[in-house]
């Protein structure tokens, strides 16, 4: 990553700095559930991406029209059907997976649209949760900050159960970071790690 | 203004001379960098914004989206407003004086395209020296004139804004239009459109056009929350005349519309509507059509909108997208069918204030 150029943007999302990290100069972007724009917008200055943003909520594509991020308000549940099959290097799905109602969906729409997949989400696999779990309550933590009955979230899954996912749908995982805050995970990752980012394609 | 050159049609037809009827608003820039054009739709003119100082009900037709403080801010930029050739407030049309007749062109005025009347804004914008619109921006048909705009002179416009738009019209469209037409080409008054010499105006089909028109401006939930079934006398009174609010609504816009607009313009515009298909010449790609396009889109569409659904304006979108085109789309829940396009919603102004804001600073129109 070029980190010579200034990146307050995504500051304190260290999932987003990977994913970019991941992103070839020059590369066509799809990012959905794109929130206020900032990946693309980093994206945009720091490589020279081509990105556009997709967000259903109104104020988070008025958010991106102030970002200047191309940005098209559309409803992800109801599936890419506006898009050509390949007709993005990437399709980046960060923290909006474990939201998703139609997951399977939308991770092969992502393989049918996109060249590869970048998606990253929370490890309920993290130990303070499997902790808390163990204490009979349901896990709430910065990366779950949300309580049982108020959470926008309906397909948590740890690190093994997304890899067993892509094993079962023909789907090769080409890379994977694990990170507890802003520190990178590797030993135990399913346990200690709170997010994880992966990189994939079809196989 | 007076234009000498002529004006070629893609009919084949053309006009030697004629006089285009614009406003302007704002300050024009030492860098001409500032200026908008907006375009307007079938009944609509060059009088956008604000009203005259002899007429102070005569408010422009988009005031609460153009003007000091307003999304497209007049402090900031330079926004032209121009009639079309074919229209009638004031811009040579069928009711203007043929050349060397002395009777007005009536019948035989050209028929006119959006692609026309694009080439006749160019010749405005020549002459007022701008060679590049910070933006060209229109409603429903004058967004189709705005997207025609980043496809003919893709160098001369910097963003598009297009809103409540279609990329041709469908069928029921051309439909709807048709039964317009009709109405005012069968009203006897009509005189195969040379009424004016006969000193007559076809305004039973003008009513009726309009009539027809509004109905397909509303939507079903808002004609329904706006009269309902409410009666006029508080019964029903088994007659013919009216009985329903809707009703005396309709027939006085009707009445309104027949009062000032001209039949054959009518026709005229509605025809360029039909006629409007970009993606025509590539053989229906809309993606080999947006090909040349330079131009950074915003669009948005109502979702109550069935004229152009919101499925019209994502065809636009996704040509764009195929030409990796800057384009930022909002699909804006509103209930008030087509025309929420002139409404003040907060959230579809709050969008044009901030994508302005943006194209303020890169033209260098900070007030």
């Amino acid at each position: 990553m070029n980190t010579s150029l200034p990146v307050p943007a995504i500051a304190g999302r260290a999932d987003l700095e990977a994913i970019a990290a991941w992103v070839a100069p020059g590369a066509s972007v799809l990012d959905l559930g794109c929130g206020e724009g900032l990946l693309l917008q980093f994206l945009k200055q720091s490589r020279d991406v081509r990105g556009y943003g997709i967000e259903i909520s109104d104020a988070n594509v008025l958010a991106c029209v102030k970002n200047s991020v191309s940005v098209i308000q559309s409803n992800l549940e109801t599936g890419l059907a506006g898009f050509d099959a390949g007709s993005f290097d990437y399709v980046i799905l960060s923290q909006t997976l474990q939201a998703m109602r139609h997951t399977e969906e939308i991770i092969m729409e992502m393989l049918r649209v996109g060249r590869q997949g970048i998606v990253s989400f929370p490890n309920f696999g993290y130990w303070p949760q499997r902790l808390q779990i163990m204490r009979g309550r349901m896990p709430v933590s910065d990366v779950l900050p949300y309580n049982w009955y108020d959470t926008p979230n309906v397909h948590l899954c740890t690190l093994e159960d997304f890899e067993a996912f892509c094993a079962a749908h023909g789907v090769r995982i080409l890379e994977r970071i694990v990170m507890q805050g802003e520190r990178r995970i590797s030993f135990a990752p399913n346990l200690r790690g709170s997010v994880a980012v992966y990189r994939f394609e079809k196989k | 203004m007076h234009f000498d050159t002529p004006l070629a049609f893609r009919s084949g037809a053309q006009l030697d001379a004629y006089d285009l009827t614009y406003e302007t608003y704002g300050t024009l820039n030492a860098a001409k960098s500032n200026a908008v054009l907006v375009c307007h739709a079938l009944n609509a003119s060059h009088h956008v914004a604000g009203f005259y100082a002899e007429d102070p009900k005569n408010v422009g037709w988009w005031d609460n989206m153009i003007g000091p403080g307003k999304p497209l801010d007049t402090d900031k930029f330079f926004v032209i407003g121009v009639n079309n050739p074919g229209g009638c407030f004031g811009s040579t049309g069928p009711a203007s004086i043929k050349p060397g007749t002395g009777e007005p062109y009536g019948s035989s005025f050209p028929v006119v395209t959006v692609e026309d009347w694009v080439d006749a804004q160019a010749r405005l914008a020549d002459r007022l020296g701008i060679e590049r619109f910070a933006a060209v921006m229109g409603g429903s048909l004058g967004a189709m004139q705005a997207l025609q705009w980043a496809i003919a002179y893709p160098r001369r416009i910097a963003n598009a804004i297009v809103i409540a738009a279609a990329p041709k019209l469908s069928a029921q469209n051309i439909a709807f239009n048709e039964v317009a037409r009709q109405a005012i080409t069968t009203d006897p008054d009509f005189h195969g459109g040379d009424f004016y010499t006969y000193n007559v105006v076809p305004r039973r089909g003008l009513r009726l056009a309009r009539m027809i028109g509004h109905i397909t401006y509303l939507s079903d939930d808002a004609m329904m929350e706006k009269f309902g079934r409410s009666l006029r006398s508080g019964a029903i009174n088994f007659h013919f005349d009216v009985d329903f609010e809707v009703e005396s609504y309709l027939r006085h816009q009707g009445d309104k519309f027949a009062e000032y607009f001209d039949a054959n313009t009518y026709l005229l515009i509605t025809r360029a509507l039909d006629y409007f298909d970009p993606a025509g010449a590539c053989d229906g790609n809309l993606t080999r059509a947006l090909a040349p396009v330079k131009a950074r889109f915003f669009i948005a569409s109502f979702t109550s909108d069935w004229r152009f659904a919101p499925e019209r304006s994502r065809e636009i979108v996704k040509a764009l997208l195929d030409n990796r085109a800057d384009v930022c789309y909002a699909e804006i829940d509103a209930p008030h069918g087509h025309d929420a396009f002139l409404l003040d919603d907060p959230r579809y102004h709050a969008l044009l204030r901030a994508y302005f804001d943006n194209v303020a600073r890169e033209c260098g129109a900070a007030a």
